[in-house]
């Protein structure tokens, strides 16, 4: 295998090694310890179970800017259901489906009204924020204390990971066999890639892409999940400019804005990037504000090299 | 098609015929006009790739002459045009301007030496106003800002120079009709002071009483002394506005003449020339079952029944209407009337059911339709059919590839391997890609839009065997049954069984192609003779 065809096939996986390896040059050892990696995953769990949807989306050549609004309207809804009584399986199943209906929506709107998926998802951003406040009184709601607490807690006994962490991981798993062995994840390919040759070819486009933004939402619900069992309450105030830390994370793990392209692995590690660079910011004592403009930076430099890399050949 | 059209006037009118009008010192009156010439154009030669489109083309227009530019589909009218506005660098050849050398490297250049074009889609923000187009980059400005009285003024003298100022200069461009926009653009070109106007396919959105009034326009600004080329596919246009044409052939100077005296036939015979040397092979054909019956669809009015084992043809020009006649067929345009039967399917239907009902598309646009240049072979071969890799939904990468490869050495397909991007290969290769997805989906009715657009001889060539191989009566197997549409018109000589003729958005009845000749043909599509 060539350099090249190394970095083609790896460089994102590349980026995150050489940004781990400066901070871990930085830090010392201590920053690849078991419980500092597994800090690491318990912090990019929410964005990485979102940005698995979003992937989708990206790929699908659209866009859903709702997903942070959408997480606020799940912690919200399973709190709500757990005061009520319910179990904690369904309410975590009702933030799930909360979150799909929520897509539901986007997609319904965006494929009848033809409006573009950028300003539709603006809108019902603040639509569902909106709910998520109504609905909670514009309270953070208190709920009773479950093992849905427990979904991000370091684990007792044998478990390597969180039950949260596995989550993620057997969703990743369970979407890129999707994109990539099923005819629906053909179609999402090529929507994204080329839309009218998609209709000339009698892809279902309408149906398609309802399917895509319900699934992204759902994987927001399920990013809401994550967030109720961090904060153990619902609150309607939370994840606001997610989406964007989301969006970073396709991009930055090779998806394009432009559709047709995006992994599963490549958002997992664009995530990973991201919280890498968080954490080990602060513990390098370095200001949020150091932070925030090393992820910008990365952020450009991650899509501009991508862009020399397919515009060389 | 009544006339029999006569060849011979070909000779008489390419050789400089003496009429008063036209009668110049110069060795080849067509080519060079009397006095010193506006602009001249000189042994321009442009290849892309291992297409040749101009080899050495010769124009030179006077000033205070219409000079019309008539060529086939791609024989190198909008390349020539390109290369004196300056988009376009010649490979080889010389131009100059009022006897002075002319290079520009950049249409901006082109502009600032006085070159303005006018194309078919119109450039103009439609967001601002009459005026703010007219002087756009060239706003008159005091202390730094802009000088609106002084705007106005230029913009509603620019106009009264056309002898229409009754456009009002500060409605936004938008509000004005096509007819309006397209003086505003004359009007932006005079303004920024061209020497040399250039119009491509000005009537093609316009109808007859602006056609006229262009006209009159065109006639008052050649009294002013200005150089015009006027590219028309309608050769009465020309014909009526031009005092001079040239044709252009293959990307050569084919003739040409004074308009005055010269038939439309004659113009005709230049354009076709005579025809290329049989590529088309033609195997044993036999008519089969009725697969396809359209009635007075719209829009084209169009009637005709398909059968298996026969190709028919569509011929006409570009925007005459045929590809919206296959798209609506295929539904990706709306039936507005008439009745569409596709084998025992009646109606409209999406492109969806089409492709169940084993009618599949391929397009004109390659790029932007025809493949997902992003995507890998594999997935673009079998995008129409994914069902047949894997039960329930699912699908196996590896059997769809096994299928895109044989498919790749069936056809020839020069590429690295079924998972390599479309986006890689040639155009030639690009296009058997599209066509074997019609194939491994298997479908009875092929509808071709431009097969073989933009692809390499050799290329053609063997899409022009399997597109007869696929009509072939063959022992055996039900032959295919094929709709297809051409600008080319040797193309749907050479394979077509009948050929119908599309003109000015309707479709003439199915003549069987064997009786019918490139030139009247072309005479069909340019409006003469039947009138279609």
């Amino acid at each position: 295998m060539t350099a090249r065809s190394l970095v083609d096939r790896a460089g994102t996986a590349l980026a995150l090694v050489i940004v781990a390896g400066v901070f871990g040059a930085l830090i010392g050892p201590q920053f690849f310890a078991p419980g500092n990696l597994e800090l690491m995953a318990r912090q990019t769990a929410i964005v990485s179970m979102a940005a698995i949807g979003m992937t989708i989306v990206i790929i699908a050549g659209g866009i859903d800017l709702s997903v942070g609004s959408i997480i606020a309207l799940s912690t919200v809804v399973i709190a709500l259901l757990l005061r009520m009584g319910v179990s904690p399986v369904m309410a975590a199943a009702g933030s799930v489906i909360a979150g799909a209906l929520c897509g539901l929506v986007n997609g319904v709107l965006i494929t009848q009204l033809r409006v573009v998926p950028f300003i539709v998802t603006l809108g019902t951003m603040l639509v569902i924020r909106g709910a998520a406040k109504g609905l909670a009184e514009e309270r953070r709601i208190e709920a009773p204390v479950t093992w849905l607490n427990d979904l991000l807690r370091v684990p007792r006994g044998g478990a390597l990971l969180p039950s949260g962490i596995w989550a993620v991981i057997a969703l990743a798993l369970i979407i890129a066999g999707l994109l990539r062995y099923t005819r629906f994840g053909r179609h999402v390919f090529a929507i994204g890639s080329n839309e009218r040759m998609a209709r000339l070819c009698g892809v279902a486009i309408t149906r398609t892409k309802i399917v895509v933004y319900v699934l992204t939402a759902a994987f927001a619900g399920f990013g809401g999940l994550l967030q109720f069992s961090k904060l153990s309450v619902g609150d309607p105030t939370v994840a606001v400019g997610l989406e964007l830390d989301v969006i970073a994370a396709v991009i930055i793990g090779g998806g394009s804005l432009a559709g047709g392209r995006g992994t599963v692995a490549g958002t997992l590690i664009g995530a990973a990037i991201m919280t890498v660079i968080q954490i080990g910011c602060s513990q390098q004592g370095l200001a949020n504000w150091v932070q925030q403009i090393v992820t910008g930076g990365i952020i450009v430099a991650a899509v501009a090299l991508d862009r020399m890399r397919t515009t060389a050949v | 098609m009544t006339d029999q059209p006569d060849c011979r006037l070909k000779a008489e009118v390419t050789s400089s015929e003496e009429r008063p009008e036209a009668a110049r010192p110069s060795a080849n009156s067509w080519l060079a006009p009397g006095g010193r010439p506006r602009f001249e154009m000189r042994g321009i030669r442009k290849a892309f790739g291992a297409t040749t489109a101009l080899d050495g083309v010769d124009l030179a227009v006077a000033p205070g002459e219409i000079c019309g530019l008539i060529g086939q589909n791609g024989a190198g009218k909008s390349t020539l045009m390109s290369v004196l506005a300056g988009a376009l660098v010649p490979d080889a050849g010389a131009m100059s301007i009022d006897g002075q050398p002319y290079a520009p490297g950049s249409p901006i250049e082109g502009r600032r030496a006085g070159v303005a074009m006018i194309y078919q889609e119109l450039s103009l923000a439609p967001h601002l106003t009459v005026m703010e187009n007219i002087l756009l980059g060239a706003e008159p400005t005091r202390y730094g800002m802009l000088d609106r009285p002084r705007m106005r003024e230029l913009a509603r003298r620019a106009l009264a120079d056309l002898g229409h100022d009754d456009i009002p200069p500060d409605a936004p461009v938008s509000t004005l009709s096509v007819a309006a926009q397209q003086l505003v653009e004359i009007a932006r070109a005079l303004a920024v002071g061209c020497r040399v106007l250039v119009l491509d396919e000005p009537t093609s959105s316009l109808g007859r009483r602006d056609v006229e009034r262009l006209f009159a326009l065109l006639r008052r600004l050649k009294a002013q002394g200005h150089a015009i080329v006027y590219i028309s596919h309608f050769i009465e246009e020309v014909k009526e506005v031009a005092d001079r044409f040239i044709v252009l052939r293959d990307g050569r100077n084919a003739g040409g003449g004074p308009t005055a005296g010269t038939s439309h036939d004659a113009i005709v015979a230049l354009m076709v020339g005579s025809s290329v040397a049989n590529l088309f092979p033609r195997s044993p054909r036999r008519p089969g079952d009725a697969i396809l019956e359209v009635t007075a669809l719209e829009p084209g009015s169009a009637s005709f029944t398909l059968y298996r084992g026969e190709i028919l043809g569509i011929a006409g020009l570009i925007g005459s209407g045929r590809t919206r006649l296959l798209r609506t067929l295929f539904g990706l345009a709306p039936v507005r009337a008439g009745r569409v039967r596709m084998a025992a399917f009646e109606g409209a239907a999406t492109p969806h059911a089409r492709w169940r009902q084993g009618m599949g598309m391929l397009s004109e646009d390659r790029k932007e339709e025809g493949l997902a240049l992003a995507l890998d072979i594999a997935d673009n071969l079998t995008l129409t059919r994914l069902s047949s890799f894997g039960a329930a939904g699912l699908l196996s990468p590896s059997r769809q590839r096994a299928a895109a490869s044989r498919w790749i050495e069936r056809m020839d397909i020069k590429c690295a391997g079924a998972s390599q991007s479309a986006g890689e290969l040639s155009g030639g290769n690009q296009q058997k890609i599209a066509i074997a997805r019609l194939l491994q989906h298997d479908v009875d009715v092929l509808v071709l839009d431009e097969p073989t657009r933009g692809i390499d001889v050799g290329s053609k060539a063997q899409i022009y065997r399997l597109i007869d191989a696929l009509v072939a009566d063959t022992p055996g197997r039900a032959p295919k049954a094929i709709l297809m549409v051409s600008s080319y018109l040797p193309e749907l000589l050479g394979l077509c069984d009948r050929i119908a003729v599309m003109s000015r958005g309707r479709l003439g009845a199915p003549l069987p192609a064997d009786a019918i000749s490139e030139h009247q043909l072309m005479v069909a599509a340019t409006g003469g003779a039947t009138g279609a």
